[in-house]
């Protein structure tokens, strides 16, 4: 069999950025918990927030090393798989990119450790500075991300000279059609997954029985903040969805599993799409449901994915599935959330098991989202990496064989497969060891500035 | 477009090359504890070997994150030619630091398992180090390009030449990781690293004259700036070995600090003189910096942001050094 170097650099890069993303999309949500906690903790003198501020603290620690090492290969990705690409591209993707290099580094040197290891040695009032500076600097090193990602998806600000890209005006170029919509999805992305890791560890203490007043409050308080945070990410998906419409009617036509070009189309709740035969097998739908989500008009026109000769469009199956997980786990979501409001009465939702046990379970959905929404819009911008001016296959590098880019896939794969193995092996043993004991620093053992360090668990 | 003023590729390259040296010494000699690990007579002297460098190794590292963020902002070409070129090396480069780095974090929070994370720690940090040798040697080989695409093969790069310096780089790293011991340990750990830099001088001596009498032979470019006619280059080669007999003298002379400023030394003075055996040719043979250079507009768009955060990087790298100066002990610090 053939081994296509196309294919397999863009499997491993699918695999490299997924289990990349799922640590930077936790870090920023807890970054910005972290810093709420330890305002309130500055804030009332309650000593019941230091407590909960330094477990989550160590918990940050853990999940902001492993992006880290997992980032670092990133960084070397685009010239290794997609060097056609970079060299056409680095004049707008360079600096964008090193800013959020630079943004990650200034942070950890100059409020990370304060962070993780200055509680107790610096003013309180210092130390929450602190703690908002991190989860102000997550964003701005995603703000950067995303820029560039959205210049993929709508490139502007740009001309092409000799098949190399020049920037012609910055300001259009980072802040382009689709990058505040991107921007806003992600960040609130960040805040449901911290939101939900939190009330599901919140949920298994208090099933536990242990720390059980702590963690009250905490479940309290994080269910607040997800009915209010629920619904407002469906609000901001769909204003996503619209502008997608407008600059990437083929994605869109993918998302719905729309062929041909209609008015009053069918929102499909299930289909299996036929790429070959360009249809739709079993299809089940709500009539003309799909047209008035998109046009605001029971009658309105959808585009259908055939507009586009069949090698200019993307995976359907791929994007179609996707999307559906995608809002099944956003609309899984405000139901979680809207439930915890009819438990208030009675404070039920803290004693009822089933429902401790649902936001146990409910710790994966924001991350299956994540990565659900990566797959359509990445795999949705398809055959493009610009999209409308550049290929996939004209951005690969020119020089890679099947074989190597396979070497190197198993190669990540391994490795990432050790490094997660043994960072979930960790992060068990520190959400277990609970919050009862983080009181007690000692000062002289956490001095040298690593990330684990701030943690207190053993390994084995 | 109107020309600018001032050509700022000979700024960029300059932070590049301040920015690769500051990366070579300060990795440098934490990735040489790593190939030193499992040589270590005990346990003890693994703590402490460790303790001394978890503090800045990962600072360290941030240079070579910055670096190939920086690449690709400044000379693009240099960052599209070298990555495809040295695939499979990167591949092993970075797989080698993320299972040191991830050793690093785990090692002093286990027990039964420590010894996983000690192989982990020296294997990787063995692997990274020759692979970042071997791009030395790809670098000086030069690589074979068409219309500012690599079109060689996967393993072009894997020569006996850059196996060569390969070897070299791991010994060199060896060595300033030996001296850094030196200085930051006491008792019997400290005797150890004493003992160990005269064999690696001459090993890093030995292979650096081999490099030396060969290169030429590689690339003509390099011996026709060598031998055209005796210039102020030579003095490069010639402070290196003053160095050397400085780290030979100092260790006889039971110096701490002195070793590990001699090895920089020596470091720096044989990174000049390869720099200079090159200029202006950033892609050998074919590509200068002015053709591997991105626009004006850009480089000037990145260096606004850089100039205001390198001196704190800068200060702050400072300040952890102080903050962590003088003797480690196997039991502080670090667990």
């Amino acid at each position: 069999m053939e081994l296509d170097p196309l294919l397999l650099s863009r499997i491993q890069f699918a695999f490299v950025v997924s289990f990349h993303a799922i640590f930077p999309v936790f870090t920023i949500g807890l970054a910005s918990y972290i810093a709420l906690i330890y305002g309130l903790a500055f804030k009332t003198n309650n000593p019941k927030w230091e407590r909960l501020g330094a477990f989550w603290t160590q918990v940050f620690a853990v999940v902001f090393g492993m992006g880290v090492v997992s980032g670092i290969v990133m960084s070397f990705q685009f010239g290794t798989n997609w060097s056609n690409f970079s060299l056409a591209t680095a004049n707008f993707l360079g600096p964008v990119l090193s800013y959020e290099v630079v943004t990650a580094f200034f942070l950890e040197a100059a409020f990370l450790g304060v962070l993780l290891f200055g509680r107790g040695k610096v003013p309180n009032g210092v130390h929450f500075f602190a703690a908002l500076m991190v989860s102000i600097g997550t964003f701005i090193s995603s703000f950067w991300i995303l820029s560039a990602n959205s210049w993929m998806q709508t490139p502007a600000g740009v001309e092409i000279r000799d098949g190399i890209y020049h920037v012609v005006d910055w300001s259009a170029a980072i802040f382009n059609e689709s990058f505040w919509y991107r921007f806003a999805h992600m960040g609130l992305a960040s805040f449901l997954t911290g939101g939900f890791v939190v009330a599901g560890v919140s949920a298994w203490f208090l099933i536990q029985k242990r720390d059980t007043e702590l963690h009250r409050k905490a479940l309290s308080m994080t269910l607040w903040l997800l009915l209010f945070l629920t619904p407002l990410q469906v609000f901001i998906g769909d204003l996503h969805g619209l502008n997608t419409m407008k600059h990437q009617p083929t994605k869109v036509a993918a998302m719905e599993g729309n062929w041909d070009t209609q008015a009053g189309a069918p929102l499909l709740l299930f289909a299996i799409p036929d790429q070959d035969q360009q249809t739709n097998h079993f299809e089940v739908g709500i009539p003309k449901l799909a047209s008035f989500i998109l046009t605001h008009d029971w009658d309105g026109v959808v585009p259908g994915v055939k507009e586009k000769p069949p090698e200019l469009q993307p995976n359907v199956p791929i994007v179609f599935w996707s999307f559906r997980v995608m809002v099944a786990m956003g609309l899984l979501m405000v139901l979680v959330a809207v439930v915890g409001l009819f438990l208030r009465r009675n404070r039920a939702y803290m004693h009822s098991r089933w429902y401790l046990q649902t936001l146990r379970l409910m710790t994966l959905s924001p991350f299956i989202a994540v990565l659900a929404g990566w797959f359509v819009t990445e795999v949705g911008r398809a055959p493009y990496l610009v999209y409308g001016q550049m290929t996939h296959a004209e951005g690969v590098t020119p020089s890679l064989t099947g074989g190597m880019a396979l070497f190197t896939l198993i190669g990540y794969f391994l490795v990432y497969a050790c490094v997660f193995a043994a960072g979930a092996y960790y992060l068990t043993r520190v959400i277990r060891s609970g919050t009862e004991g983080s009181d007690s620093h000692e000062d002289e053992k956490h001095r040298p500035k690593r990330p684990l360090s701030a943690a207190e668990a053993s390994f084995d | 477009m109107s020309e600018p003023i001032f050509d700022l590729t000979y700024v960029w390259a300059a932070i590049i090359a301040f920015g690769v040296i500051m990366y070579v010494l300060m990795d440098g000699f934490d990735l040489g504890q790593g190939i030193l690990f499992m040589f270590a007579p005990s346990e003890h002297d693994r703590d402490i070997m460790m303790n001394s460098v978890a503090p800045v190794w990962d600072g360290n590292e941030t240079w070579l994150v910055l670096g190939g963020a920086g690449l690709l902002a400044a000379f693009p070409l240099v960052y599209s030619i070298f990555l495809p070129a040295l695939y499979i090396g990167v591949f092993l480069l970075l797989a080698g630091l993320i299972f040191r780095g991830v050793a690093f974090e785990f090692r002093f929070k286990a027990h039964s398992s420590r010894y996983l994370w000690n192989w982990s720690f020296a294997v990787g940090s063995t692997v990274a180090s020759f692979a970042q040798g071997a791009v030395v040697g790809a670098y000086i080989q030069g690589f074979e390009t068409e219309n500012m695409r690599y079109v060689g093969g996967a393993l072009d790069w894997l020569t006996p030449f850059t196996v060569l310096t390969g070897l070299g780089l791991v010994a060199g790293y060896a060595l300033l990781g030996a001296t850094w011991l030196i200085m930051k340990s006491e008792g019997s750990t400290q005797e150890w690293a004493y003992r160990l830099v005269k064999p690696l001088l001459a090993v890093v001596l030995l292979i650096f004259a081999i490099i030396s009498v060969w290169t030429p032979f590689v690339d003509p470019f390099v011996a026709e700036r060598w031998f055209s006619g005796i210039s102020l280059i030579w003095l490069l080669p010639v402070l290196g070995l003053v160095c050397a007999y400085w780290i030979y003298k100092s260790v006889n002379n039971k110096r701490e600090g002195s070793p590990f400023v001699a090895t920089m030394g020596l470091f720096i003075f044989t990174y000049l003189g390869l720099l200079a055996s090159k200029w202006p040719y950033v892609v050998p043979p074919n590509y200068t910096l002015a053709d591997a250079a991105s626009a004006h507009e850009s480089q000037l768009f990145l260096l606004l942001g850089l100039l205001f955060v390198i001196p704190i990087v800068l200060v702050y790298t400072a300040w952890t050094y102080w903050v962590f100066r003088g003797k480690v002990k196997a039991d502080q610090g670090y667990h």
